[in-house]
């Protein structure tokens, strides 16, 4: 054994003898470099056949009032082997843990995924975004099909059937035409709706998906998407109209956002007007928008729900969601929103 | 409209040097949209020029070139360009004599175009600017020679003058945006009155300004409608006035060429051009009739069957029983308040002329000009309401215009009947305005308001009576009333106050649940589109989830999917003749938004869409025959045989993934999209909607024959089929040139959303020690997998905590046409330590009902 060639066998135990094994088994320990190197001198100097083992094993020998000091002066030498063998071990550990840890180093801006981003469509969540807000406000989300009769798109809302205002509608008719089917051309219908299958008094928003005979261009698009509001309650006035209008803008467009309000014609209210919005963040500077169409539920309206129009009153408001994303997000054409492309899409991710 | 702002001056004070852009902004105040703004886009120097003589060249083309010599400046003074007096022009036109005054446009002038004019090198001369034409100065479309002054009655105007001025074409036109409720507008008058209203400016009603004088030879008029229209009679007002001895050679003056340009109109001939301005000075639609080619008297009624009339444009018009004409002894003449016949028609030679200013019911007039496709200046204004009381002022000025500028007599022969209906005055509660609008109106604003709009007011114990004027058929209620007196005072005085609406229960389930879809499907990947919901029937007879597949096994191999008819609806005016159909499934178009996007280069796709589809059921007869009125309820029973006619049109969600879900990334190979993808996305929905949705294979005509998978949904009816999930079909992927293999998944959400809601109760959580094992089982290839987990469980029982399934091995050591099956599972019971025994006889206990059921064997 090279061992024993190494580490001739003591014949008994001197201090001489017990230091050289320490020293001899310290500097192994020390220059120890790995776990392997530490585990081969813990073998040499710690083991069975190591000099402080065998110098120990000759305590059996040694004279019973020598006892004691052979005791002592192996034991420590032992003690202090050991305890450099656990420190340089715990040395050595260390150092091999971090140096395994940096060889696990990645690049992490090139993590590989099972996964991949989707994305919601910025016209769904702009709907989504403005029912919040006047869910928040005691209001609910009311609904109606897209396919419409007649009666609830155009006669309901006082389009009398012969008056320009239904022809300037561009509206597409269902085969035959004689079944008085249309797709809704504003979600208007909705109104009528909410008024006939609801307690008053009635607040409601109903956002949704509308046709008219548009062909498609960069501000244009035959399918579109509104939001309408409808309240009926007694004593509402235009001023209450205004005073909803206001606080929605500034929900969507900020704080500073403001509506102005110009006389037009509608069918279905009566005064009319016109919604402008001050929008305060528009690329290029803040400007007035023209953003859809307001006022006072028309008295014909109510009556065609049924309800007394000396006892109750309502203001109404539609406005386009596409123009608002348009002048909010600054989309600068039609054809980006309705082409599918799913680039579109992700520009926006899970928020408008 | 459009209204040339000299025109405007002339019956409301504009201060000097108003723009057009004040016009506008004033006008918006009161509800009269901006549109655009109309010019002359031309600058001088433009002048008169006298023609001192020329010299015809003929030209190696053919062409003869005349070389004229034109003076611009009298005398020995410069001329307006700072160039001699006399000018050398070449000019090809030939409808000119030495002496005439023509316009010049001189060096620096620029025309319409923009023609920027300068002396030019030209068939040997230097042409030292340009005789210009009608057209040129954008003043109409004639262009058979150069605008001579004579034939507007201006030759005596001096060589030199700015012939911008002379023209009138320093004049410009604001076109605003007139609503269907105010027909009044569609006119100088009304516009005027308008402005007024906005800035407080002096009106002046030009309707006052003439004074019809009663005719004492009567032309016999009679007005018999046997038939009207919704219980109105289609003429109310009648009123004919004769000029004769009109000379037609006389010209248009140029002051009026140029206002009905900017008007938007075309000078045709004084007396058409006569009859053309008054209408829009005063909005009252004339027509003139060469009275000599009239037979007789005049009828007015509406149209026998089978009558036909030739239209002014030569169209040969058959006629509709509704349609109201005017008629002589010779037939009819005239489609009243829409065009006139050709026989009666005003021409060269026509020096006696009838007048007819009417007045027609607005539903008849919409109807025919509908029926007809022959929207006119005279039938926009009629089905918009026309002032009936200026029919007789209107016929009055259209004389005074033809004796003044064409020579003619005023005739004592004519007629007026007047059968309008006076309006009806309104009552206006005391404070009612204020109570609807949300602001104090005081009895001072209320009153000038009322009396500005023309509303004759008499004071009531409750508030006011108001007559409306007679040019405004709108007002008809208080509330017409409340917008009066709101948009005089100005909207910008409504104060802002938040109504506070009674507390709400928030989103409904179905809406929750919609959102929970698309944000979870958008999550796990998939991107959001929006496709129009129009298609072909193809699309839909593939696509619709009722279609069948045939059982024609032949077709079947042939990969042609014969499917039954399906019923669909048909827009009857589609944008698009190739897609008329509404979509009965949302997948024809989210393919062809799939190929759109790998058309663009991105391959990677996984887009889905939510919305609604149309799906009608077979042997119905959708919509009503009959719509109810408004402004009434419809009572219970018509209300649900409308709602009943309206086509069923649930929502859907729809996936597309075509290329790799998977992406090819560092240290990982990709993976690509197919059927396992569409499957994935359908247990996303059945995660977002708490609904569980059962798999099981299935078939459909657009799908992979082996990997379409039919989408089940539990109901107290039983199992209800909500979509179908897998791979299209090659063929079907091709036709939309998409790749071979895309994953699709449609799934009826409503369907879905139905069993939804039910209220959870939860399990207790079992910590207990688990115990778990792996079963294989050999069976049948073509036992689903579903099957045999779903018999190893119920065998299993109460200590089965969970079952997957880990692998399906088929190849060496498996016989052909068996697989063998893994599962991992797991035991546990709520109470103890399961020993390896108990779980061993529970799992034997499951291998038992598979045995049974599907002759499963333990694998060796």
């Amino acid at each position: 054994m090279s061992e024993s060639t190494e580490n001739p066998a003591p014949a008994e135990i001197t201090e001489a003898a017990v230091t050289a094994a320490v020293t001899a088994a310290l500097a192994a320990i020390s220059t120890a470099a790995d776990s392997a190197a530490l585990k081969a001198a813990s073998r040499e100097h710690a083991g069975e056949a190591s000099p402080l083992s065998r110098l120990n094993a000759l305590m059996r020998s040694v004279s019973k009032e020598q006892k004691a000091a052979a005791g002592k002066l192996v034991g420590q030498a032992r003690g202090r082997v050991t305890q450099a063998l656990a420190a340089r071990e715990a040395e050595i550990g260390a150092a091999e843990a971090a140096a395994k840890l940096a060889a696990e180093t990645v690049d992490v801006t090139a993590a590989a995924s099972t996964w991949h981003a989707g994305a919601r469509h910025p016209l769904a969540l702009l709907q989504e975004r403005v029912a919040d807000v006047f869910v928040a406000m005691g209001w609910e989300v009311a609904e109606g099909p897209e396919l419409e009769s007649e009666w609830f798109n155009f006669d309901a809302l006082n389009f009398d059937e012969d008056h320009p205002a239904r022809a300037m509608q561009d509206t597409f008719f269902i085969d035959p035409p004689e079944a008085h089917l249309v797709l809704r051309t504003h979600t208007s219908p909705v109104q009528m709706r909410a008024l006939l299958s609801r307690e008053l008094p009635v607040y409601v928003v109903a956002p949704g998906r509308v046709y008219r005979t548009d062909e498609l261009d960069a501000t244009h698009t035959p399918v579109f998407h509104q939001i309408e509001g409808i309240a009926v309650d007694k004593g509402l006035t235009m001023a209450h109209l205004r005073g909803t209008l206001d606080h929605f803008v500034q929900a969507l467009f900020g704080p500073e956002a403001k509506v102005r309000l110009r006389p037009n014609y509608f069918p279905f209210t009566e005064p009319s007007a016109e919604l402008d919005v001050w929008h305060p963040t528009f690329k290029g500077g803040a400007r007035w928008i023209e953003w859809g169409g307001c006022g006072m539920v028309n008295a014909n309206v109510l009556r065609s729900a049924g309800i007394d129009p000396e006892v109750y009153s309502g203001f109404a408001f539609g406005v386009g969601v596409e123009r608002a994303l348009m002048f909010r997000n600054d989309v600068k054409d039609m054809h980006d929103m309705v082409e599918g492309d799913a680039r579109f899409s992700q520009q926006y991710g899970m928020t408008v | 409209m459009r209204v040339p702002l000299s025109w405007l001056g002339e019956f409301v004070d504009l201060e000097p040097g108003t723009t057009p852009e004040a016009v506008h902004a004033a006008l918006v105040s009161v509800g009269l949209e901006e549109e655009e703004i109309h010019r002359f886009e031309l600058t001088g120097p433009i002048v008169v020029g006298e023609v001192l003589e020329f010299v015809g060249e003929p030209q190696t083309n053919g062409k003869i070139i005349n070389w004229c010599q034109v003076r611009v400046a009298p005398g020995d003074e410069t001329a307006a360009d700072g160039g001699p007096a006399v000018h050398g022009i070449v000019c090809g036109a030939h409808n000119f004599v030495v002496g005439d005054k023509v316009v010049v446009t001189l060096p620096g002038a620029v025309l319409p175009g923009p023609f920027p004019i300068a002396p030019r090198k030209t068939y040997g001369h230097v042409s030292d600017g340009m005789i210009a034409s009608a057209r040129e100065l954008g003043l109409g479309d004639e262009h058979d020679g150069i605008l001579l002054l004579k034939n507007l009655g201006l030759d005596d105007a001096p060589v030199g003058t700015d012939a911008i001025a002379l023209l009138g074409l320093d004049d410009t036109a604001v076109e605003v945006n007139v609503t269907p409720d105010r027909g009044y507008a569609f006119s100088i008058r009304g516009i005027a009155r308008e402005y007024s209203h906005a800035t407080g400016a002096v009106f002046r009603d030009p309707a006052l300004a003439t004074v019809p004088a009663a005719s004492t030879v009567e032309f016999p008029v009679t007005l018999a409608d046997a038939a009207p229209i919704r219980g109105r009679v289609g003429a109310s007002v009648f009123v004919t006035r004769a000029v004769r001895g009109v000379d037609p050679s006389r010209p248009t003056p140029a002051w009026m060429i140029t206002r009905l340009a900017l008007a938007g109109m075309r000078s045709i001939s004084l007396i058409v051009d006569v009859t053309n301005y008054v209408m829009l000075e005063l909005g009252q639609p004339l027509h003139g009739y060469d009275l000599d080619t009239l037979t007789g008297g005049i009828l007015v009624r509406r149209a026998e069957p089978g009558e036909k009339l030739t239209t002014l444009d030569g169209v040969v018009r058959a006629l509709s029983p509704e349609d109201l004409l005017i008629t002589d002894e010779s037939g009819a003449i005239g489609l009243a308040g829409v065009m006139g016949g050709r026989s009666t028609e005003i021409g060269a030679t026509t020096t006696n002329v009838l007048i007819e200013a009417a007045n027609f019911d607005p539903v008849s007039i919409a109807r025919s000009a509908r029926r007809h496709k022959l929207p006119s200046e005279a039938s926009r204004r009629f089905e918009r309401g026309v002032d009936p009381q200026v029919a007789a002022i209107a016929a009055a000025r259209v004389v005074q215009l033809l004796v003044d500028l064409a020579g003619g007599t005023a005739d004592s022969l004519g007629s007026a009947i007047d059968s309008s209906v006076p309006p009806v005055a309104i009552e206006l509660p005391r404070d009612f305005i204020s109570g609807l609008i949300g602001r104090t109106y005081s009895v001072e604003e209320e009153r000038s308001a009322l009396a500005e709009i023309g509303g004759e007011l008499v004071e009531t114990p409750t508030g006011l009576s108001v007559t409306p004027p007679t040019w405004r058929p709108d007002l008809t209620d208080k509330w017409t009333l409340a917008e009066e007196v709101a948009r005089i005072v100005g909207y910008d005085s409504i104060p802002s106050v938040l109504p506070v609406a009674p507390p709400g229960r928030g989103l409904t389930l179905v809406q929750r649940l919609r959102r929970t879809v698309a944000q979870t499907l958008a999550a796990t990947g998939h991107t959001e589109v929006l496709a129009y919901p129009f298609v072909s029937e193809a699309d839909n007879r593939l696509f619709a989830p009722t279609a069948v597949v045939s059982s024609d096994a032949a077709g079947a191999a042939a990969g042609v999917p014969a499917v039954a008819e399906v019923p669909q609806i048909r827009v009857a005016n589609p944008l698009d003749g190739e897609a008329p159909f509404l979509r009965a499934s949302i997948l024809p178009g989210l393919l062809r938004i799939a190929h759109r996007n790998r058309s663009r280069g991105i391959t990677d796709l996984a887009v889905f869409e939510q919305g609604l589809v149309f799906r009608p059921v077979a042997g119905i007869r959708y919509g009503s025959l009959v719509v109810p009125a408004g402004a009434v309820r419809p009572n219970t029973a018509l209300e649900a045989e409308l709602n009943a006619g309206i086509p069923p049109q649930p929502f859907s969600v729809a996936v597309v993934l075509t290329g790799n879900t998977v992406r090819h990334q560092p240290g990982r190979a990709p993976v690509a999209a197919g059927w396992q993808d569409a499957l994935t996305a359908v247990q996303q929905v059945a995660l977002a909607t708490g609904v569980p949705i059962v798999v099981r294979q299935g078939a459909h005509p657009a799908m992979h024959p082996g990997r379409t998978a039919e989408l089940f949904v539990a109901t107290p009816a039983g199992d209800l089929s909500v979509g179908f999930a897998g791979e299209l079909l090659p063929a079907v992927a091709a036709e939309f040139d998409l790749p071979a293999v895309v994953g699709v998944a449609e799934i009826t959400l409503s369907d879905v959303f139905a069993q939804a809601g039910a209220d959870l109760h939860a399990a207790p959580i079992k910590t207990m020690p688990a115990a778990t094992q792996d079963l294989s089982l050999v069976v049948s290839a073509a036992v689903p997998a579903a099957e045999v987990l779903a018999a190893v469980s119920e065998g299993a029982g109460a200590l089965l905590d969970h079952i997957e399934l880990v692998d399906d091995y088929r190849g060496t050591g498996i016989e052909p046409g068996l697989k063998s099956l893994t599962f991992a599972l797991r035991f546990r019971a709520a109470d103890r330590t399961l020993t390896a025994a108990e779980a061993s006889d529970a799992k034997l206990a499951g291998v038992a009902v598979a045995a049974a059921r599907f002759d499963a064997t333990l694998r060796e």
